[in-house]
């Protein structure tokens, strides 16, 4: 059988002593970047680019696609802990996440978003080596109408998880996609909203704005309310692992999430994050438990489900990378230039040409989520003791994080200023009752979006009817309009309301 | 005309300004036609949709009664100036001065934004953070930022 012998090939491969640690060195250096708030995997890929010269391809392309994972579930880590979500993708897990780690149950979380990964990571690596090639033919067939579509779907999804207000979510993903124009224009090469300032020329940086909003902009909040009511968490910590009723609870969750991820992951343009958010608004609708904690307020499902999507999807998106040569997101397009220094052209012949590569690194994504697991289970505990610090401890410790990874990012201070100004816009949205999730959404997602817009105007040749009359693109703007009609029924715009009202 | 939610009102508003803002600027760039969409197409409809989107939330905000007036409460001027202010001072004096001298003044005006400052625990932590900011980043990360001050390294 060729899945087998495929897989036989790849663990060949990944089994030699020196693919294990450079798989090793790729997660734990993977986790620790992840957990430091602001160090993305891109950065830390980016400076390690001179040094894989003198590494063979395929132990280069491991240690890389370790670091990716690896930061993945270590951004998910300070998601929950201290509500910054070290990687877009765990944007989400941090709504429910940090409820929980609150309540004194992020070790429940963390062992959710552990087990959930590792389980996802799993059937991914099987999803790869089974369905690459006929999948690799679905992402064929999405044209930009088909992406716009899609990203229409995704920013819709997000407004069904803010809480409060749809309209004003919805004015928020405006203003991020806003923001996201702050750029060069990709089709012209006009800067544009730059006010002469050479820094904006490439955009403002997704960390500047996530640490700023997130980051400092929450620090505000805490200390501008007295001490006792401070959003920081219980001292009394329930136990680091999940209860008997937490699996139950969870792990149809998890198997949603994969399924879901993996879909979703194939589709370049954002699998991680699309998928997370997806999951998370599945998980929403899907009916549980009837004393089940609300979700927004600690529902391990919202830890499960999307961490579970996200790892898939962070799996699954090297099949467009590894097959068609189209990076998905930027540390795919990391990756994609690593090959070529290493003289592989990416593309559908990888497979063939280089097929101990290819498989090599299929199985060593398996061999490196195993490891993560591993690595990580034990150290909940001393994740958890992170949270007994005291918060005039803890706030100055984030801050100095913050501060220099926003100055390691492209060696400035540029960005250090950003992130200072959008603490001030952090703290406005807070007053102003503004969920920011969105925003961060609608900023990642503005530039591609409209690059996509616009190919697929200049394609029908100005006809806005190229949206609907494509069965994949109207079949995608159909579900958002019912995801916007769904929510604003009146039955379930109340039990929203009831499932996001503050505790305070 | 009385406002009815607070906190809404000033959203709308904030909605409003932004997207008109956006609009304005798109402008200064080449709109294009539909069938070859320029520079300005996307961002100026963005604007646009958001202004429209912030009137209907000043509208709501001016209309449909909310809890208490929604009020949206004194703003924190302490915290929030320290705490910009360190950020932006750290990010002056990093490139001048080193890690070393500009992470403990980060953390001390930092900690003045709190409400319990006491010098020897922010004597304590700046120490510790500063050797362990060195640790990870300096030795384990092997990144490149300036330690001491640019007219003694030099």
């Amino acid at each position: 059988m060729d899945l087998l012998s495929n897989l036989a090939l790849g663990f060949g491969v990944a089994f030699t002593l020196q693919n294990l640690f450079y798989a090793f060195f790729g997660a734990v250096l993977g986790t620790l970047i992840g957990v430091l708030p602001g160090l993305g995997p891109v950065a830390t890929i980016a400076m390690l680019l001179p040094s894989i010269y003198a590494l063979d391809a395929t132990p280069a392309l491991i240690m890389l696609a370790g670091i990716y994972y690896g930061a993945q579930y270590g951004g998910s880590t300070t998601a929950i802990l201290i509500n910054v979500p070290g990687e877009s993708s765990s944007v989400v897990t941090a709504i429910d996440g940090y409820q929980m780690a609150r309540k004194g149950r992020a070790g429940p979380a963390l062992a959710a978003a552990g087990l959930g990964s590792f389980f996802a990571g799993c059937v991914g690596t099987i999803i790869i080596a089974a369905f690459a090639p006929p999948l690799t033919e679905l992402a064929f067939k999405f044209g930009p109408a088909e992406y716009f579509s899609l990203m229409v779907l995704g920013l819709i999804g997000a407004v069904v998880l803010a809480s409060g207000s749809l309209i004003k979510a919805i004015g928020m993903i405006l203003l991020g996609l806003l923001l996201g124009q702050i750029n060069t224009d990709v089709i012209s090469g006009v800067p544009r909203f730059s006010f002469d300032i050479p820094e904006l020329t490439d955009g403002i940086g997704f960390v500047a704005i996530a640490m700023g909003v997130f980051g400092f902009g929450e620090i505000i909040a805490n200390l501008s309310r007295p001490a006792e009511h401070r959003e920081v968490f219980t001292k009394d910590v329930k136990g680091l692992w999940p209860t008997r009723q937490d699996f139950k609870d969870a792990w149809p969750a998890v198997v949603r999430g994969t399924a879901l991820g993996s879909i979703l992951g194939v589709l370049p343009g954002g699998g991680a994050l699309l998928s997370s958010f997806a999951a998370y608004t599945v998980e929403k609708k899907v009916r549980g438990r009837a004393d089940e904690v609300p979700f927004g307020q600690g529902n391990i499902r919202g830890v499960a489900g999307p961490e579970a999507a996200n790892n898939a999807g962070a799996q699954t998106s090297f099949i467009p990378m590894l097959t068609l040569g189209i990076p998905p997101n930027a540390v795919m397009a990391l990756m994609v230039g690593a090959m070529t220094i290493k003289g592989i052209q990416p593309g559908p012949q990888v497979m063939t040409s280089n097929p101990e590569l290819f498989w090599g690194l299929i199985a060593s994504m398996w061999v490196g989520n195993a490891m993560l697991i591993v690595l990580n289970l034990p150290l909940i505990g001393v994740w958890i003791k992170l949270l007994t610090v005291p918060y005039r401890f803890l706030f100055p410790a984030i801050m100095a994080f913050c501060c220099i990874g926003l100055y390691t990012l492209n060696n400035n201070n540029f960005d250090v200023y950003m992130a200072a100004g959008f603490g001030v816009v952090g703290y406005l949205f807070y007053k102003l009752g503004c969920e920011p999730a969105p925003l961060l959404l609608g900023f990642i997602l503005g530039p591609m979006m409209e690059e996509n817009l616009r190919r697929a105007l200049l394609l029908s040749r100005g006809d806005w009817s190229t949206f609907v009359t494509k069965p994949l693109s109207a079949g995608l703007l159909i579900a958002a309009v019912l995801m916007v009609v769904l929510v604003s029924l009146p039955t379930i715009k109340n039990k929203r309301e009831v499932a996001f009202k503050e505790e305070d | 005309m009385k406002i009815k939610s607070q906190k809404d009102f000033w959203s709308g508003l904030m909605f409003v300004v932004a997207g008109l803002g956006f609009a304005a600027g798109a402008t200064n760039y080449t709109f294009g036609t539909s069938a070859r969409p320029g520079p300005g197409y996307f961002p100026f409809g963005l604007g646009i949709l958001l202004a429209l989107l912030g009137a209907l939330v000043l509208f709501k905000s001016l209309s449909v009664e909310a809890d208490r007036g929604d009020p949206v409460g004194a703003i924190a001027w302490k915290p929030m100036g320290l705490i910009v202010l360190s950020v932006a001072v750290f990010g002056a004096v990093l490139p001048r001065l080193g890690l070393f001298l500009a992470l403990p003044i980060l953390i001390c005006i930092a900690s003045l934004a709190g409400d319990e400052f006491k010098l020897k625990e922010v004597v304590f932590n700046s120490v510790v953070l500063t050797l362990g900011s060195w640790a990870v980043f300096i030795k384990g990360l092997a990144l490149v930022i300036p330690l001491w001050p640019a007219f003694m390294a030099g």
